[in-house]
């Protein structure tokens, strides 16, 4: 392949890819609306097109044409670098997510995998990103010069670095399994099943202390509730996008959706065997399972997503860094040392 | 084709941000601009053929220590900086050491253009896994045991006493 060819196809997967992500992060919006609505008894959007469906484009017009407000005392170029890079720092990361096999494409005769670029240091990349994408939320909230998102912001840091350890220590068993860092590497060495039954996932592989660290810690990194402290309503306002109007504040909430979309996308590479599946049926079927399988376990972690917010109340700040540093690590530090264990009993 | 390219443009961002970190006034414009300097730094190590130490520049650089700095400016409200005239021994020993520097750069870019090559360790992550974890233990384990005592020792001197 040739260094033009390779421009073309990377761009046409990086065109598709960010079209189903927004659209996907967009219809996110409008899933949880509805499923917390029905949660809380009530009917959720109903009048935009059928069952609503229609909502997040007439939020997505809503945005735009809302007046973009910058209040006087800001710190300008910052308030305004603030949202992007939220936003820029969240879509990078779905650039080395795998969704299934290689694909030839047509009219170009090139085999192609189905991301957009396979690194070899695919979770290492994650994590790097995943660790940038406080600096939009802190800075937002400090050239707000305001003291609600001042407030929220330095929560925001704090969480963020706290629970970030581990999330990176909960993931190392994983690795210590499959004995690489490249996300298509750790898909693949989960395939097969035990008697045909039990899929060789690493959540049964005695993950599951490893996977319930990392969602947690997770749910932490994306400011979700039970975590969502930075913009707990209640206290602070609206955290550290208090003085966010229009766009701006739009770019803030797409990256938090994405962050969603991400974090369900890793948590089924790395526990729940990626694509893998059961495949049946004529050749079409074959080769369109595996997508369907992974979008469906992407869905079922959005959806846990959702109904944990409707379920459970806020933490207190205390109890947030109380739960992180002297439960969630420790208990990362020993899965860690059993998986080991583990492992090199096992080699 | 394209590593040429990409060298160049990291190696000039990273080179404009070194030196906006030092024109900015406002302590968080050079902190951000600190960043773009570990992180166009990372994308040259991954030129290189270092994808580890890459992914390690950004996690740990850009994403923790890096934060720390923002968070610590944060919590201060520092304000922007005055810019004092200069100091005298600055002058009296940084124009000769400057000097001295460029016309040590010219001389081996004169005598032998082009003449670095790579050695032969590249540094996959399964290389330097086996260093850091069989061949060097001892010493990794040690170097982790002093940062945990300076940790603690910072620990100790900022406590409160009853």
């Amino acid at each position: 392949m040739d260094w033009t060819t390779y421009i073309l196809v990377s761009v046409i997967k990086i065109v598709i890819t960010l079209v189903v992500l927004l659209t996907a992060v967009a219809y996110t919006v409008l899933l949880e609306r509805k499923l917390v609505a029905r949660i809380q008894n009530r009917w959720g959007p109903t009048r935009v097109g059928p069952f609503g469906l229609l909502q997040p484009l007439a939020d997505g017009l809503k945005f735009i044409l809302k007046e973009d407000l910058v209040p006087a005392n800001v710190y300008k170029p910052l308030f305004i670098a603030a949202p992007m890079m939220s936003m820029a720092v969240a879509l990078m990361s779905i650039a080395v997510i795998p969704i299934g096999e290689s694909v030839t494409l047509p009219w170009l005769g090139v085999k192609t995998p189905l991301q957009i670029t396979d690194v070899n240091i695919g979770l290492l990349f994650l994590l790097g990103v995943g660790s940038l994408s406080v600096y939009g939320i802190a800075l937002a909230g400090w050239s707000s010069n305001s003291k609600y998102p001042l407030l929220g912001s330095l929560r925001a840091s704090a969480q963020m670095v706290s629970y970030e350890l581990s999330l990176g220590v909960a993931l190392i068993g994983v690795v210590l399994i499959a004995g690489t860092l490249s996300l298509r590497e750790i898909v693949d060495a989960q395939s097969g099943a035990w008697l045909g039954l039990v899929p060789k996932w690493n959540i049964f592989r005695g993950q599951i202390v490893g996977f319930f660290v990392f969602l947690t810690a997770a749910f932490a990194e994306t400011n979700r509730i039970p975590f969502d402290l930075p913009e707990s309503e209640t206290e602070l306002v609206a955290g550290y996008h208090t003085e966010y109007s229009s766009m701006k504040f739009a770019m803030f909430f797409i990256a938090e959706y994405t962050h969603m979309v991400t974090v369900g996308c890793v948590a089924t590479l790395l526990f729940f065997g990626g694509w893998h599946g059961p495949s049946f049926g004529p050749e079409i079927l074959r080769a369109l399972l595996p997508v369907f399988w992974f979008v469906l376990k992407v869905f079922l972690f959005l959806f846990l997503y959702i109904w944990i917010r409707g379920t459970l109340p806020r933490f207190r700040y205390d109890q947030l860094m109380a739960f992180g540093w002297k439960f969630l690590l420790p208990l990362a530090i020993a899965n860690v040392l059993v998986t080991g264990l583990a492992v090199a009993l096992g080699a | 084709m394209l590593h040429p390219i990409l060298f160049f443009v990291f190696a000039t961002l990273c080179v404009a941000a070194a030196v906006n970190l030092l024109a900015q006034k406002h302590p968080i414009n050079s902190a951000l601009s600190l960043i773009v300097v570990m992180v166009s730094l990372s994308v040259l190590y991954l030129l290189l053929g270092a994808e580890f130490v890459a992914a390690v520049q950004v996690i740990v650089y850009a994403g923790a220590i890096m934060v720390l700095f923002i968070f610590v400016i944060m919590l201060l409200n520092a304000g922007e900086e005055e810019h004092t005239h200069g100091s005298r021994v600055a002058l009296l020993l940084g124009l000769p050491a400057v000097s001295l520097f460029a016309g040590l750069m010219v001389w081996v870019l004169g005598r032998r253009p082009g003449g670095a090559h790579l050695g032969e360790f590249l540094g996959p992550t399964k290389e330097i896994a086996h260093l850091l974890f069989r061949d060097f233990l001892l010493p990794f384990e040690v170097t982790s045991v002093l940062i945990l005592i300076a940790i603690m020792g910072a620990v100790v001197l900022a406590r409160r006493e009853p």
